[in-house]
């Protein structure tokens, strides 16, 4: 495992040269802040809202590599003082689906930091996170000398067609997207690195019915308070070393946990399937992605009788997709 | 006459200041102790900031460890500054940096005013409280502890074990009683004074500086030497979780920090602006208004507590997946499996979900799809019907399914036919009752119109797979409800069995009592519980009452039904 730590790190060294510094700001980050980290590729019209999201949550400092946008997302980013921007026209997959350039972000700005690795369309929901800022998290976390924060995927969708309602920019997606499943996930526990392993949701409930093991994984561990030494596995589904993999009790307690709400379901979607589709830079040769443009000619709904519409952190807490722990 | 506050202080030193100045305003004195590890420079800053107020003064500095000596040394210092250089003072408080007191600091002075011999110090006998975490309770006492337990739990482990092995034991001084609690206190200086001017200080100090955590037995222990009245409770309301380490207090606190009736509370974050400001500039505002109810404090950190280590039965997620026999209830809910009685009746599923109230499904782990009641493809959490993702892992579909549908009885049909992977699973769950009429599989292949080769051979694989199935049942693990007949019993009396199991799963709607039942009168309950404590026993289990209060209100809530699907 340490060799495989090591080689992790290693690659990670050797990746960043694929990066080009755009803008960074990384002077500005002081002890203590809440560093938030990103790949993306054309989500000019997420970033607004994205920022906003994050910003007001208590996040001090963005990390994002860019991944070639052709959308204008680096002019819109510059000038903005908390942004540190990277860009780079090399292969997303060659890299790990991008885990190598943010390894070397994180191993490089964010060390001793609360980290957060997030996805564009990713919003981070924890107990108490509509009257707590973000630090009280971390605050909590280091005081109860916990270094790894869990938050599984919960995809959103809309009620009706994908493009019936188009996203603007600027807009909270949770206006548009808004209904999940509440109760039809499947654990394994990966026996390499001893994390969970989590998958259901309405992707596997739509896209993937009859092949339900090739459906995504929806375990993450996107908040860690990183050293040089930590390295991220695949996406942020694992890390090494192991021992920050063990997020949940195992004795029949519950720890504390969150949720990423995924607003990957909006009318950009179809485009962006198509694209990711041809592309090939995604996981298992954009096998996923394949399965959503095979099943997206048919205009499927998402939605159905029993979904659940998000309300509030409350109420994941309630229906036992998270936890609040011993947190109080 | 007035109290005065040792505070003692390691960080965020802002608000440190911000609470000091808010007790002087009110005539208190402080007496600060920063802590030693607070870099030169930022005390001195600190100090300078502080230097208009000439209410505040420092006493010399010592280098505090959690669970180490230091903490006492600070108290006494700061201690002795506070007796000598304020006369007036007669009871002293300490509190900490985080600490913020809650209602206005005259109550607090008043409050003293009324109780002048009264020390406040929360003091039991070791053996009276399970509140040590990590096992060692009077061993704190009669062991040595020179190693730090943050730095070097290894070594202090292990040293503790040595002196186990070896059965050292230190003597405890002549005379001393080892007490145990809450380090933070409120002593008469009379109580104070005799405990730092004791001709066997020395003595004590040098015992107690092997002790492990002595701020939390120090005083506790001196001071029932000394005083004449304990009053065996802090002042200051602190909670602590599984590990004891102390909860923590947000600006979404202030609330039940307004109703908690306290004087002072810890720990409070240091960026919770708004319980800050509530509480130091509007104080008189800011507890007024309600009716105080410390019980409910209490219960949100005691279920905290409880969710941390034991969890919500059934319920398996990123945070809580339990290992093979710690579930704590491998299910959240009662489910009945019926296996055979839609073979032998022809109309069971409808009959038992008018009989029963429940919801009855067809067979969930049939090899086709699963069968909903009423023919659905998706239910409750968007579980979907469909064999393949069921038997992906077929004992999540069991548990998602219970968890999904809490508050609503579930019955299923199950057979030999079915996938069996939850066998052992629905065995061991005490939720499950388990109800088979061996061998009425044989039914529907007596009814079908098949080639009698095919119908033997298929005979066979079923009496097989039940046969297992039923030694699972009949194993010492099984803790499910289980009944099992052979079919040709059964058929001679069936009514007799099917009431029984329907009574068992009784009415889903039961009839609601017109009427609560009238409780006991509490009034003084309270206080004998706090008798109790005076006396350094700790009653625990009926959890915290409050000594000053009125009875427990005994008008009905008019509780809304709060349904969770």
């Amino acid at each position: 495992m340490r060799v495989r730590r090591r080689r992790r790190l290693l690659r990670c060294m050797r990746k960043s040269r694929e990066l080009r510094s755009v803008q960074n700001n990384t002077a500005a980050i002081r002890p203590n802040d809440v560093i938030l980290v990103s790949t993306f590729r054309n989500e000019k019209v997420r970033l607004p809202y994205f920022l906003r999201y994050y910003r007001d949550l208590g996040v001090d400092h963005f990390l994002f590599v860019d991944n070639d946008s052709t959308d204008g997302t680096l002019d819109y980013l510059n000038g903005q003082r908390d942004v540190s921007v990277w860009n780079t026209k090399h292969s997303y997959k060659r890299a790990n689906f991008g885990v190598d350039w943010m390894n070397w972000l994180q191993r490089t700005y964010g060390n001793d930091h609360w980290t957060l690795v997030v996805d564009p369309d990713e919003f981070f929901v924890y107990p108490f996170c509509d009257t707590r800022p973000i630090q009280a998290l971390t605050d909590w976390l280091d005081n109860s000398s916990i270094r790894s924060f869990s938050a599984m995927l919960v995809d959103v969708y809309p009620k009706g067609k994908l493009d019936e309602n188009p996203y603007q920019e600027g807009q909270n997606p949770l206006e548009i997207a808004s209904w999940f499943d509440s109760g039809n996930y499947t654990i394994k526990k990966n026996a390499t690195y001893g994390n969970l392993w989590i998958q259901g949701g309405p992707r596997s409930r739509v896209f993937f019915p009859e092949t339900p093991k090739s459906a995504p994984a929806l375990n993450k561990i996107p908040l860690v308070k990183w050293t040089k030494r930590y390295a991220y596995v695949s996406s942020t589904h694992a890390l090494l070393p192991r021992g920050l993999n063990q997020v949940y009790d195992e004795w029949g307690g519950e720890k504390a946990s969150g949720a990423l709400l995924h607003t990957k379901f909006l009318d950009t979607f179809t485009a962006k399937a198509q694209e990711e589709q041809s592309r090939k830079q995604h996981y298992a040769g954009s096998r996923e992605y394949a399965a959503y443009a095979d099943k997206l000619s048919e205009h499927p709904e998402l939605w159905c009788k029993w979904s659940e519409k998000y309300i509030n952190w409350r109420q994941l807490e309630i229906l036992g997709l998270m936890s609040k722990g011993n947190w109080a | 006459m007035t109290i005065g506050i040792v505070m003692l202080v390691h960080n965020t030193l802002d608000r440190a200041e911000q609470v000091a100045r808010h007790w002087t305003a009110a005539g208190c004195p402080v007496v600060m102790h920063v802590d030693m590890n607070v870099p030169k420079k930022t005390f001195a800053a600190f100090q300078k900031s502080c230097s208009d107020n000439s209410l505040i003064v420092f006493c010399k500095r010592h280098r505090c460890e959690w669970g180490a000596w230091g903490l006492v040394a600070a108290s006494q210092s700061a201690s002795e500054l506070m007796l000598q250089n304020f006369p007036d003072v007669r009871h002293v408080y300490l509190a900490s940096g985080s600490c913020l007191p809650l209602r206005p600091v005259q109550e607090l002075i008043d409050y003293l005013a009324a109780r002048p011999r009264t020390d406040f110090i929360e003091s039991a006998t070791t053996a009276d409280v399970p509140w040590t975490v990590g096992g060692l309770d009077h061993e704190r006492f009669t062991l040595r502890f020179p190693f730090s337990w943050k730095k070097r739990r290894f070594l202090f482990d292990r040293y503790v074990d040595l002196q186990r092995r070896l059965r050292i034991k230190r003597k405890i001084p002549t005379g001393l009683i080892p007490h145990m609690g809450s380090q933070w206190w409120c002593l008469t200086r009379q109580t104070l004074s005799a405990i730092l001017q004791d001709p066997e200080r020395e003595t004590y100090d040098r015992y107690f500086k092997r002790v492990w955590i002595p701020d939390e037995s120090y005083f506790q222990t001196l001071a029932r030497q000394y005083s004449s009245n304990i009053e065996s409770r802090s002042l200051t309301l602190s909670k602590f979780d599984f590990q004891g380490k102390p909860h923590i207090f947000y600006d979404d606190h202030l609330q039940l920090l307004r109703r908690s009736d306290c004087f002072v509370a810890r720990k409070i974050w240091p960026k919770a602006n708004r319980l800050y400001q509530a509480f130091l500039t509007d104080q008189a505002g800011a507890m007024k208004k309600t009716e105080p109810n410390p019980g409910k404090i209490d219960r949100i950190f005691a279920k905290a507590v409880e969710r941390r280590t034991r969890g919500r039965d059934g319920l398996y997620m990123q945070s809580r997946f339990p290992r093979h026999g710690n579930e704590n209830g491998l299910t959240s809910n009662p489910y009945s499996i019926f296996q055979g009685f839609t073979e032998l009746f022809e109309d069971f599923e409808p009959w038992l979900a008018k009989a029963s109230g429940a919801r009855v499904h067809g067979h969930l782990f049939g090899p086709e799809r699963v069968e909903f009641s009423g023919g659905q493809t998706l239910i409750n959490g968007a579980l979907s019907d469909s064999a393949k993702k069921r038997d992906y892992d077929p004992q999540s579909f069991l548990t998602s399914l219970i968890w999904n549908t809490r508050g609503e009885r579930q019955c299923f049909q199950f057979g030999p036919a079915d996938t069996q992977d939850i066998n052992w699973l629905s065995a061991r769950d005490p939720n499950a009752q388990i109800s088979v009429i061996a061998g009425a599989w044989a039914v529907p292949l007596f009814k079908s119109n098949r080639d009698f080769a095919d119908i033997r051979k298929e005979a066979a694989l079923l009496q097989k797979i039940e046969s297992d199935h039923l030694e699972i049942l009949r194993s010492v693990w099984t803790k499910a409800r289980v009944r099992i007949w052979k079919m040709a019993e059964f058929v001679e009396a069936p009514m007799e069995p099917i009431q029984t199991i329907v009574d068992e799963i009784g009415p889903t709607i039961p009839r609601r009592l017109s009427e609560a039942p009238t409780m006991v009168d509490l009034t003084g309950f309270g206080q004998f519980l706090q008798n109790l404590k005076n006396q350094g026993m700790h009653p625990y289990l009926m959890g915290d009452f409050p000594v000053e209060q009125a009875p427990v209100n005994m008008s009905r809530p008019s509780r809304k039904p709060y349904l969770v699907r």
